[in-house]
């Protein structure tokens, strides 16, 4: 499991990890793995073999998981940054577009229209108090 | 002496250089977001500047978990664009100004700004997509580069009021430099998105709109605006728009705005555009 994070104001932001100091140190190898496929090379080399190319970071055993199994959102509980994490979609050809219709659930087409109908509304999106009751 | 004459504010979204390398610009869906520039690149070719400082922020492509430096000054003779997982995009390299850039250190280092200095960087769409929307597609980029590369993505970034003096420092420092240089700043980022997790595509045009009202006419409002609304109210990634705060700070508190855009959305985020001028020296 993750680390309970300290309960800062940003907390109560649902849907969302702000990835300051703590996030940092729990996600700096995940995140470190994502930066080494800006190369090419190393794009061919993970694509070959992803276990054995993560063999060279030391992530924990659910970050390892979590990457093999594209677990997006969960990349981000465990310390991913959707900047790097990115990279990983990049390199298997997602946008950010796509990565943000898988993260909430949506099909392309859904996500596409509800951005060309003027995006998530902040009403019931401000605090984690108004998720309560979302399945 | 050097004259800092406008300020161009602007999103920098990676999928409106997707669209325009990949020639889909004309297509109803990105036409809707170039219309909203077309005036604003014949301003830019008109008043031709000789240097554009702008600022942006690297999206883990230069600058990694590495060494996260808040605020970086590029002093390099040129920038070769990046090749952020897709390839590089295929635009002219940036070229810099180095004497300029070497002038705005020392001049804003000593008024107490501690800049990094950077000699050697990649740059990624954060800088080149704002040059596209407001050039085209040159074959050379019509002006000198000053990248300012800021980090919004580390929590926590620079505040708005910090961001805000900044600018006033670094048109200072323009100022006081001995070539007589036309000089336009570039603020760049936003406006409200969030990429990340379940609450990816979060929009917030009040805010906005509210945001480029104030940015308009009452900059100082907007230095007060504290992180957690920033990330409440426009996303997680909104928080950009402290960037658009050092444009701001190097130009006239009653500057002229004499263009602006809004419009959602490109890919996750709406995108925001506004220029002022400053009094005439």
């Amino acid at each position: 499991m993750s680390t309970p994070h300290r309960p800062e104001p940003y907390e109560d932001i649902p849907g969302t990890q702000v990835f300051d100091a703590q996030r940092l140190r729990e996600g700096y190898h995940l995140n470190m793995f994502c930066m080494s496929l800006m190369k090419d090379a190393n794009r061919q080399v993970f694509r070959a073999d992803e276990p054995k190319y993560l063999d060279q970071f030391p992530m924990t055993a659910e970050q390892r998981e979590a990457v093999l199994t594209r677990q997006w959102n969960r990349m981000l509980e465990l310390g991913g940054n959707i900047y790097y994490t990115s990279k990983l979609g990049a390199t298997d050809g997602l946008s950010f577009q796509n990565l943000a219709a898988l993260m909430t659930g949506s099909t392309q087409e859904q996500y596409l229209q509800m951005m060309i109908a003027g995006g998530r509304s902040p009403n019931g999106n401000r605090s984690k108090s108004e998720w309560k009751n979302r399945g | 002496m050097a004259k800092l004459i406008a300020g161009v504010m602007t999103s920098h979204v990676p999928a409106i250089g997707a669209a325009l390398d990949n020639g889909k610009s004309g297509e109803p869906y990105w036409q809707k977001v170039f219309s909203g520039y077309e005036e604003s690149k014949n301003w830019l070719a008109e008043i031709k500047p000789d240097v554009v400082i702008l600022v942006y922020n690297d999206h883990a492509t230069a600058f990694s978990l590495e060494i996260i430096p808040t605020f970086a000054l590029g002093c390099a003779d040129e920038y070769i664009p990046a090749d952020e997982g897709w390839g590089a995009r295929p635009v002219p390299v940036v070229k810099g100004d180095p004497d300029l850039a070497g002038h705005i250190a020392q001049s804003v280092i000593l008024d107490e700004f501690d800049l990094t200095i950077v000699n050697k960087m990649e740059v990624d769409h954060g800088l080149t997509v704002p040059l596209s929307l407001m050039c085209g597609q040159p074959k050379e980029w019509p002006f000198k580069v000053i990248p300012l590369c800021v980090n919004v993505i580390q929590y926590p970034p620079p505040t708005g009021n910090r961001c805000y003096n900044l600018g006033k420092a670094i048109r200072k420092a323009v100022e006081s430099y001995d070539k007589d240089l036309r000089v336009v700043i570039f603020g760049t980022g936003g406006m409200s998105h969030q990429l990340q997790g379940p609450r990816a595509g979060f929009i917030n045009s009040e805010f906005d709109n509210r945001f480029l009202d104030k940015l308009s006419t009452d900059p100082v409002a907007l230095t007060k605006i504290p992180h957690l609304e920033y990330i409440r109210e426009a996303g997680s990634e909104g928080i950009e728009m402290v960037m658009w705060l050092i444009a701001r700070g190097a130009l006239d508190e009653d500057a002229k705005e004499i263009r602006r855009f809004y419009h959602v959305p490109a890919s996750n985020t709406a995108v925001g555009h506004m220029i002022l001028e400053n009094a005439p020296y």
